[in-house]
């Protein structure tokens, strides 16, 4: 009886050309109609009870799971479903129904509350497909372009694969090299060393030769000016107008002070000057040099005004004693030494330094193997890539698998927004999101962080950048390295008949 | 400013503490003008003066997210509440700091349950939106918010009250139970109206509260569970994080609109359900008040309804407080629960001069009467009668008529005996 009804209905409706909705309570999905059936008790979905039928949408929550009331707000926990025809069905919480706000777009939660709505079901249909249309075209396209950054992909992961293996071969035989002349330098630089030695200690010795000479005429000199009235000895007056010579530095050299420092003898002559000299060369001002040297002082210094633009080469010493003299230059043979070991030292060097570029190279190449591109290494082409976005204040630059940047557009030092942390998007799929830590640290605040949500698009770009939360940044950033293959859609714009 | 500065007349520190509500008061004024005098303002202020409870609500201001905040939350209320700043709340979660879960949800149970109630935080805190904790920790809070939203009803009327009489919305014990001593020190426990006695734990890792239930010929009754508890005694409760201590006073009325709705606004026209808590002399009372919520229509033109419920000889009647007001409602009366009720044979719906049967269904164990659906219109004059079992006490009788009727039949017994008795 009620087929024959269900088919009258049916070409009833057809015929005047309206949608078909076949009879179930309101807010039932086709999927659950059977358990309502008008002629027998419903039984609670969760089996808890039975109630008589008209009892289901009557207004009064009897089932705990709330499948009696689908079509009002009765029971705290019911789903009611909404056809939308022209859109996609919808379920929403049963709370929702007659509560003055339009939820569904077919207007069938709202009537009973007085709420004017309109039914938007065509165009919000028009436009998801409108939408899903042009993601479809950007998905298509995208994917393309996947396929070609999986293709360079790979061939640059072989073109380096191969390049590191050459390059390791490479550093193994500059190994070897270093070593060798790490050999042959330390070889060298023993006789060098040896012959150097040998020069300087003739040097030293040469030199303090000439010292002692200096020291003797010094002494001569002293003893010549100290013997006042040139009798061949130095007596203890004549000592003594030296008043700098005072050995306790009260200001006057006394008699018996100037005797101390003869050793107790009224005077001295040239020999016995020499156990004088050794107390009193330090103090000793020479009567004739200090005025020399005030007048060659004067002379010097008129010179200094005059000449402004001294000669490099000229020498002003400023010392009264003798000047110490250049070492004199190594003999041939030590020479050929010194040259000889430092060739070796060069060698070596260069060798070396040659090695630590290549260990260098080695390593980067190693560190971009390293990372995760992807499962296709689709992302390679972002690595040593970045991508500016330039806002109102602030222009942020994203370095892909290296760091994130904030600069100030009208001058500023830039501010570390996370280096490379993780891929760290979620389980299904964790090349969705990029996670980039430990940035700069921010005032009572956590250190700056920057998650990158990566979604489809023909461009590789930077599409906007947020604060969600203090110090915790968010970028949008669009690559066909993550289009999904596209699946067939048919974006047919014409109503589907409800069945 | 200098405490001698003239404004007018007045020196700067004759004033200076009414500021905050001068500003309170010009905003409300303000938002008055803007409607045409039409529209009640909302206005909430941190600075305020005796007097302020006209204009708007306050609240506690900058607290922390902090136990010991979240406890001194209650008896700083209170104290507003008794000199007549009723609509008093702290910021949920803390300003300063960041809440521990354990903390923020606590909080939401104890927020939920003062006339106030707002999440609120300092700009350069941690996210703390209470679906950010973890499904568990969103259903709790949920759920405490829904407790509140199906108690709006409940709220609106002791605001109503405190509007007319000044009688603060949450107060002290001592308040409704003077002669009680006990109570006279009590600030972790708080009751709302006289009917509502609310005790929420604020103890980090709490596993149990001891709530004081005051009146010795009182009854409590557990708003969760609807276990019975008797008056005058200190009960030992084990809590977990989802356990809020709320009883209801046994000889209370207390109408909750329990359909769940995004908003107030949502709720104007859901139906009510009647929280019928019988005293030890199986009796209860208590009150509806509804208005538009958004006018000063209740005021200028009378527009609200006032009802009086009353439970007494077995039967719920509702009556009109307020027979010269004009206004009309669609909620209705969706469900009925008595507490403390014996099991009836009947239940009947009298109105406009029909009666008709009302279902119901009674539980045993928890002595729990519920009505299903009686569905009169809530500000109808309307009365349920409960008809118990057939019995010699239909008609009510006390103890002086039975021993009339004993004596009655005594006295022909009497005379005999006398009469043998030769006296």
């Amino acid at each position: 009886m009620t087929c024959l009804h269900l088919l009258l209905t049916l070409v009833f409706a057809v015929s005047l050309g309206t949608p078909v909705e076949i009879q179930r309570p309101r807010g039932v999905p086709l999927t659950k109609k059977q358990f309502y059936e008008e002629s027998k008790p419903f039984t609670c979905l969760d089996g808890s009870r039975t109630i008589p039928f008209d009892r289901v949408n009557d207004d009064y929550c009897d089932c705990k799971d709330g499948s009696d009331e689908p079509g009002t707000a009765a029971c705290p926990n019911g789903s009611f479903h909404c056809t939308n025809a022209g859109y996609r069905p919808m379920f929403i919480p049963s709370s929702r129904i007659n509560d003055g706000i339009c939820d569904c777009c077919d207007t069938t939660d709202e009537y009973n509350s007085g709420a004017k709505c309109e039914n938007t079901c065509k165009e919000l249909g028009r436009k998801e497909r409108e939408v899903l249309q042009k993601m479809a075209e950007i998905t298509k396209e995208g994917f393309l372009l996947k396929q070609q950054l999986i293709e360079e992909a790979k061939k640059g992961q072989q073109e380096k694969q191969s390049k590191v293996t050459d390059m390791q071969e490479n550093k193994k035989q500059l190994d070897e090299k270093v070593e060798a002349l790490r050999t042959v330098k330390e070889t060298a630089e023993q006789p060098e060393k040896e012959a150097k030695e040998r020069h300087l200690k003739a040097w030293e010795e040469q030199k303090a030769a000439i010292r002692l000479e200096k020291d003797k005429a010094k002494m001569a000199e002293t003893f010549l000016e100290l013997d006042d009235n040139a009798d061949g000895f130095v007596s203890v007056s004549e000592l003594q107008s030296h008043a700098e010579l005072d050995p306790d530095a009260d200001g006057t050299l006394t008699e018996i002070e100037a005797q101390g420092l003869m050793g107790g003898a009224e005077q001295v002559d040239t020999s016995t000057f020499e156990s004088v000299w050794p107390k009193i060369k330090d103090k000793y001002h020479s009567e004739v040099s200090r005025e020399e040297a005030d007048i060659s002082c004067l002379v010097r210094c008129l010179l200094c005004l005059c000449v402004v633009q001294a000669q490099p080469t000229i020498k002003t010493p400023e010392k009264t004693h003798e000047d110490e003299e250049a070492m004199p230059p190594y003999d041939a043979d030590t020479q050929a030494l010194i040259d000889a070991a430092q060739k070796a030292r060069d060698d070596f060097e260069e060798a070396e330094k040659a090695l630590r570029e290549m260990d260098d190279q080695i390593r980067n190449i190693e560190k971009e193997l390293s990372f995760d591109f992807g499962p296709d290494a689709e992302f390679t082409y972002l690595y040593s890539q970045c991508y500016e976005l330039t806002t109102s204040e602030y222009i942020y630059r994203l370095c892909p698998f290296n760091r994130v940047s904030q600069k100030p557009k009208y001058g500023g030092s830039e501010t570390n927004l996370g280096t490379w942390g993780s891929w760290s998007g979620p389980e299904n799929n964790k090349y969705l999101l990029m996670k980039y830590e430990q940035g700069t640290g921010c005032w009572q605040g956590p250190n700056r962080s920057t998650t990158v949500k990566l979604t489809c698009g023909k461009e590789t770009v930077v599409t906007s950048t947020s604060e969600p939360s203090r110090c915790e940044y968010l970028m949008e950033f669009t690559t066909p390295a993550v289009c999904q293959e596209p699946a067939n859609i048919d974006p047919s714009p014409h109503d589907h008949v409800e069945l | 400013m200098h405490k001698d500065a003239l404004h007018g007349k007045w020196e700067h520190r004759d004033i200076h503490n009414i500021y905050g509500l001068y500003v309170q008061m010009a905003t409300a004024e303000g938002q008055i003008q803007r409607s045409g005098g039409v529209e009640r303002p909302f206005v909430l202020t941190r600075a305020f003066f005796a007097g302020s409870q006209r204009y708007g609500a306050v609240w506690t201001g900058d607290n922390a997210a902090e136990w010991d905040h979240l406890k001194i939350s209650i008896p700083m209320c209170l104290s507003l509440g008794l000199v007549g700043v009723s609509f008093c709340g702290a910021d949920v979660g803390g300003f300063f700091k960041n809440p521990s879960t354990e903390l923020l949800v606590r909080w939401y149970q104890t927020g939920a349950y003062q006339p106030f109630f707002r999440a609120h935080a300092h700009l350069d805190t941690t996210r703390r939106e209470p679906w950010l904790f973890g499904p568990e920790n969103t259903a709790l809070i949920r759920e405490v918010i829904r407790q509140r939203y199906a108690l709006l009803p409940y709220w609106y009327q002791l605001f109503y009250q405190a509007h007319k009489t000044g009688m603060p919305v949450m107060r002290p014990l001592w308040v409704d139970y003077p002669k009680d001593t006990a109570t006279f020190t009590i600030d972790d426990e708080f009751l709302i109206g006289s009917d509502l006695l609310v005790h929420p734990v604020t103890e980090e890792g709490s596993r149990g509260v001891t709530a004081y239930l005051p009146g010795a010929e009182e009854v409590w009754y557990d708003v969760h569970t609807f276990q019975k508890h008797n008056g005058a005694q200190n009960l030992y409760i084990p809590v977990t994080l989802s356990s809020i201590p709320v009883f209801q006073r046994g000889g209370s009325i207390i109408p909750r609109k329990d359909r769940v709705r995004r908003s107030s606004t949502c709720m104007e026209n859901d139906p009510y359900t009647l929280y019928v808590a019988l005293s030890p002399k199986k009796f209860a009372e208590g009150e509806l008040y509804i208005d538009d919520g958004h006018s000063f229509n209740y005021d200028t033109k009378k527009e609200f309804i006032h009802r009086s419920l009353t439970f007494a000889n077995n039967a719920l009647t509702s009556s009109n407080l307020c027979p010269d007001c004009n206004f009309l409602t669609s909620s209705w009366i969706e469900k009925v629960l008595i507490l403390g009720a014996s099991k009836p044979s009947k239940v009947l719906l009298k109105m406009d001069g029909k009666e008709t049967p009302v279902d119901f269904e009674f539980d045993t164990s928890m002595s729990v009467l519920t009505l299903r659906k009686p569905g009169m219109n809530a500000g109808a004059d309307w009365t349920l009668k409960c008809l118990m079992k057939e019995s010699f006490v239909n008609i009510p009788v006390g103890p002086s008529y039975t021993t009339a009727l004993i004596s009655l039949r005594f006295i022909p017994f009497l005379r005999v005996t006398l009469k043998a008795l030769k006296m």
